[in-house]
Parts: C-alpha cells; sequence; structure tokens
C-alpha cells in the first residue's frame, strides 16, 4: 500500500470510531458529563466548602484536574474496549482482516478513535467545571502532553483487554475491579501527602497517581510528584503497550483461530 | 499460467489437538468458477479462513496470483474478496457505510467508492436500501450485502462461502446471474462452497471435493461426472399401469399407476429406452431424473471415504488390542 492508502485506511478506521461514539451521545458522551457535575456538587461544593483549602488551592480548583483526568482514562479505555470488542463479538474485525491494512494501522485507529472520545469528553467536562470554579493554566505544554499520554496509554489498555476478554462480562472487569480502585486512589480527591508514609510509599506504585499529578501541575502548578519522571514513566508504558498489543494482533490473540 | 490460487503442503492444527487439514494441495485456474466441497467439517472454510488470513496455518503455503501472502500480505490480500458463510459485519452500520468503510481500508478515495458502492448495490437491488441499518434487511438482502462489499475494490478472485444458504429461490438464481456476470464479463476467479451440489453442477467447471481435512477429488465436474456408473430417470406416463414395463437390457420399478423409473449404466443411451419403450406401446409425457447427478457422486466419494476409514479404525483396534494381549 502506498502512504495515501495507509492514510486514507486510518482515516477510514478513525472516521468510524469517532461517528461510533458521536452517534450513540447519550451512552458515550451524557454519562460522564452528569457524573461529573454530580461530582462538582457534591464533592466540590457541598463537602468541599467544609473541607477548606488542600496544596493551597480551594478543594473545587484541587480536585477538577483530577476529575477532568479520570474521565479521560476511563472514556479513552471504554471507547476502545467496548468498539474493539463488539467488532470481535459481530465478527465485524474480519472486514478489517481481510485487508490490506497492516495491524500498526488497525492498532494506531481504534487508539486514536479512543482518544477522541477521551478528549470530547475531557473537554466537555472542563467547560461544565468552569460552572463552578476557575481555571487557570500554569503550563499548556505540560497539560496537553500529559492528558494525551494518559489518553493514549488507557485505550491502549482497552485494545490490550478487548483482545483477551471472552464475553462482555470480560471488558467490564479491568475497568471495575483494577481501573476504578486505581482513580480513587491516584489522587483525584486528595493530595498524597495527608497519607501515612507507609501509604505515600504504596501509592507511588499506582500509575495513575502520576498522570493525575502531572495533570494537576499543568494547570494549577502543584504536584505530589516529579512531572519529568512521570512524563518519562508514562512514554515507557505507551510503548511497552504498544508493542504488546501489536504483538498480540499480529498473533491473532482473540481474532485468528 | 501463474494460477489465481495455489495451495502447497496446506495443513492446520487447531489448540485442542484437532487436525482440520492434513496438508491439502489446491490449484485453481484464472477464469475459473470452481466448486470446493465437503460434508460439514471437512475442512472447506478452515481452508477458505486460512486464504483470507482469518484463521492462522499450522503448515504449507497460499499463493494468489503468485503472490505468497506471507511474503507479501498486501499485493495478495488486494486479489481477493471474500464472502463469508456467517454475516460479518456491524448490525447497527448503514449499508452504504459499511461499503464505504471497506473500501476505504483498501486504500480507495471516498469518491471513487461512492461511485463503486452506488453501482454494485444498484446491481444487487440494495440501492433503495443505502441508508438502512444492516441489522433491518432481510437475510437474503445481507448476503448481497456481503458481496457488494467484497467486491469494492474489484477483486480479481472471489471466495463465496455458502452464499446462497437460507436464500430463496428466486433470489439464489438472481445472484447467480450476478456472480455468473462478473466471471463471464470481468474474468474474476469464483471459489465456491455450497451444500446444494445441484448449484455447483450447474455453475461450476472445476471442482475440489475436500472430507476430513483431504482432499479426496480434484478434477472437472465433466470428468467428475462421466464417473457416474449409474443413472435413474423417473419417467411418467398418462396410460394407467398395473407393472414396470419390461425394456430388455434395462432395470426398471413401478412408483405408482403413472410412473417408474429406469436405471440406466454408464454406456447406454436413452434413445435405446425411448425405441423400446415405443415398441411395447408405452407413451412417456414427461421425465426427470431421480436425484442429483453430482450429489450420487458426491456420497459416494465420501462414503467410501468414511468406510475406508471405518476399516483403518476397525483394523487399528484389532491391533491395539492385540497388543494388549501381547502387553498382558
Amino acid at each position: 500500500m502506498s502512504i495515501q492508502e495507509y492514510w486514507i485506511a486510518f482515516y477510514t478506521i478513525v472516521h468510524k470510531e469517532i461517528s461510533r461514539f458521536t452517534r450513540i451521545w447519550a451512552q458515550t458522551l451524557l454519562p460522564p458529563a452528569i457524573t461529573m457535575t454530580l461530582y462538582f456538587v457534591i464533592f466540590g461544593n457541598l463537602i468541599g466548602s467544609r473541607i477548606g483549602e488542600m496544596g493551597g488551592f480551594s478543594y473545587m480548583q484541587f480536585i477538577v484536574p483530577g476529575l477532568i483526568m479520570m474521565s479521560v482514562i476511563t472514556n479513552s479505555y471504554s471507547n476502545v474496549v467496548s468498539s474493539f470488542y463488539g467488532a470481535r463479538f459481530q465478527k465485524s474485525i474480519e472486514e478489517l482482516l481481510v485487508s490490506p491494512t497492516p495491524n500498526w494501522i488497525i492498532l494506531s485507529g481504534f487508539i486514536l478513535g479512543g482518544v477522541a472520545r477521551g478528549l470530547t469528553v475531557g473537554l466537555i467536562v472542563t467547560m461544565l467545571s468552569l460552572f463552578f470554579t476557575d481555571l487557570h493554566l500554569h503550563n499548556v505544554w505540560i497539560t496537553i502532553l500529559v492528558v494525551l499520554m494518559t489518553s493514549i496509554l488507557f485505550a491502549l489498555g482497552g485494545f490490550i483487554n478487548a483482545m483477551f476478554a471472552r464475553s462482555f462480562d470480560d471488558i467490564s472487569i479491568v475497568p471495575t475491579f483494577i481501573l476504578t480502585p486505581l482513580t480513587y486512589l491516584g489522587g483525584v480527591f486528595y493530595s498524597i501527602s495527608l497519607l501515612p508514609e507507609f501509604w505515600q510509599g504504596v501509592s507511588m506504585l499506582n500509575p495513575i497517581l502520576y498522570m493525575v499529578n502531572t495533570f494537576r501541575y499543568g494547570i494549577l502548578g502543584v504536584s505530589d510528584i516529579d512531572v519529568v519522571y512521570a512524563l518519562s514513566a508514562v512514554a515507557v508504558f505507551i510503548v511497552s503497550m504498544f508493542t504488546l498489543a501489536l504483538t498480540l494482533l499480529n498473533k491473532g490473540k482473540g481474532i485468528r483461530s | 499460467m501463474t494460477k489465481a490460487l495455489s495451495i502447497r503442503g496446506l495443513k492446520k492444527v487447531y489448540g485442542n489437538g484437532f487436525v482440520a487439514l492434513k496438508g491439502i494441495d489446491l490449484d485453481v485456474e484464472q477464469g475459473d468458477f470452481f466448486a470446493l466441497l465437503g460434508p460439514n467439517g471437512a475442512g472447506k472454510s478452515t481452508t477458505l479462513g486460512i486464504v483470507s488470513s482469518l484463521v492462522n496455518k499450522s503448515e504449507g503455503s497460499v499463493s494468489i496470483f503468485g503472490v505468497d501472502v506471507d511474503k507479501d500480505f498486501s499485493t495478495a490480500k488486494r486479489f481477493l474478496g471474500v464472502v463469508p458463510q456467517e454475516f460479518n459485519f456491524n448490525q447497527f452500520e448503514k449499508v452504504e457505510d459499511i461499503i464505504l468503510s471497506q473500501a476505504g481500508y483498501y486504500g480507495i478515495h471516498r469518491a471513487e467508492a461512492k461511485i463503486r458502492a452506488e453501482q454494485f448495490l444498484k446491481e444487487l437491488g440494495l440501492w433503495d436500501k443505502r441508508d438502512n441499518a444492516a441489522r433491518m434487511l432481510s437475510g437474503g438482502m445481507k448476503r448481497r450485502l456481503m458481496i457488494a462489499r467484497a467486491l469494492i475494490h474489484k477483486p480479481r478472485l472471489l471466495i463465496l462461502d455458502e452464499p446462497t444458504a437460507g436464500v430463496d429461490i428466486e433470489l439464489r438464481r438472481s445472484m447467480w446471474e450476478f456472480i455468473k456476470k462478473i466471471n463471464r464479463e470481468e474474468g474474476t476467479t469464483i471459489i465456491l462452497t455450497t451444500h446444494y451440489l445441484e448449484e455447483a453442477e450447474s455453475l461450476c467447471r472445476n471442482i475440489a471435493i475436500i472430507d476430513q481435512g483431504e482432499i479426496v477429488k480434484n478434477t472437472s465436474i465433466k470428468a467428475l461426472l462421466a464417473q457416474l456408473n449409474t443413472e435413474v430417470f423417473i419417467m411418467d406416463t398418462s396410460e394407467v399401469m398395473v407393472e414396470a414395463p419390461q425394456v430388455e437390457s434395462f432395470e426398471t420399478t413401478l412408483i405408482d399407476e403413472h410412473s417408474f423409473e429406469v436405471i440406466m449404466q454408464r454406456g447406454q443411451h436413452l434413445n435405446e429406452v425411448f425405441t423400446r419403450l415405443n415398441a411395447i406401446g408405452v407413451n412417456i409425457s414427461s421425465m426427470r431424473t431421480k436425484s442429483n447427478r453430482l450429489e450420487e457422486l458426491f456420497v459416494e466419494l465420501v462414503e467410501h471415504d468414511h468406510k475406508k476409514d471405518g476399516a483403518k479404525d476397525r483394523s487399528n483396534g484389532n491391533a491395539s488390542k492385540l497388543k494388549e494381549k501381547v502387553s498382558a
């Protein structure tokens, strides 16, 4: 295939993915908007007003970056896992497998689809947060970079989950039992400096902590961890997971008998 | 001339140890209308799955128009269009979008893809349904949608895996007219699997019969039918009969008071039957074959193979028993 043909194939997958989640917006875009608004009202306004400041900012300002990141993580992941597993389940993945589209284009297309949904929801949540607090960007490039990298990483996670899944139940196990607890324990609602030393050490093993804090640094300029170290760690995770996902795709895990 | 499809030593062993293909060789000529027949579980879909990259092979090689799929999968796949046995499209997508996406996967510009989609959807009677979600289509329409999708990149080799299963007669005929047209006019090589053997007999020029992972026959339909030893014809007459007419050199059996069957051996001619029936005053009003000729041969070949295996199994069983006795 020529470069132009590669581009057409890639664009087709991305276009199809974006059309899918915008077509079913009531299932994909509306629920996170409602959930996050409730978080802002209950945690930010009602409870937050009694907590006072955290890291030198109002509690509402403190949790907004974490909640935006939580939406990006959840939606990037769930878009790819449900779309790719759905394609496997309906066998429509065969449309791609019989075509000359190389596997790295297939993978990149699905990942960009997940990133598109993650960023769309992130933007919606950001706009909603402006009804509750003011947001100032401390470092626009770090903010964009970390949200993009996080989105790519979790879209890759969703892809790998979809390749191993054998039923629709399997695509909800990881988000329910791994992703949600790690996100809640990843410093979305608190600074880890509030934790006893032992639990601070345990928290450092949670990759989501690095992303939430780096994003918070980009917006507020405060972080519990070193930003360069966090970005490097996410980059290593992305390369490792892309390699794993591509290897699984080349072997035909779950898609070729 | 380069073969449209060339398979050498193709073997497939599934994870559970089941040997689906035992190292088959198969060639399909360019422009051919080729039938790949076999009972359920014989290895047809596995073979076609490997050719279309949906199944991983264990051993062997596959070349499409001389291009080895392992060495240059991109070029090889461009030559190939696949209509699978099961519906494999997103049921929630619109008909036209399914076709346009498939074109995109082959790197075809959207403007060109739209022209082709309109052409194929019109030819297959789906143009009015282009904005409908695929799930709203009838079974026959879904089959035609898969044909249109498989043709969007103008493949030189089209694989049809039981495309008429569950399709009514009228629709089946129109589908075959369309497929015959692209075979004749575009020179597209067609490989067909079907359980309707009369379809294979009337459409295909060459045939391979696969059973238990092995090719048991690979020849032309004409040559295969020439192997038929007996053929049974049912003859109807307006006269009332109490017994089947006695026709010298032919075996006859009464079916009911207006019809009887005649068994013809290879080398015998229908003219002889008519001459003799005429001589004894029996007038034939209509005549038909008792069963599909290819079907008879197919059953004979497959059953013969199973009997051989049964004998082999029995002898293996005896051998094991013998071993048990020796070791005891």
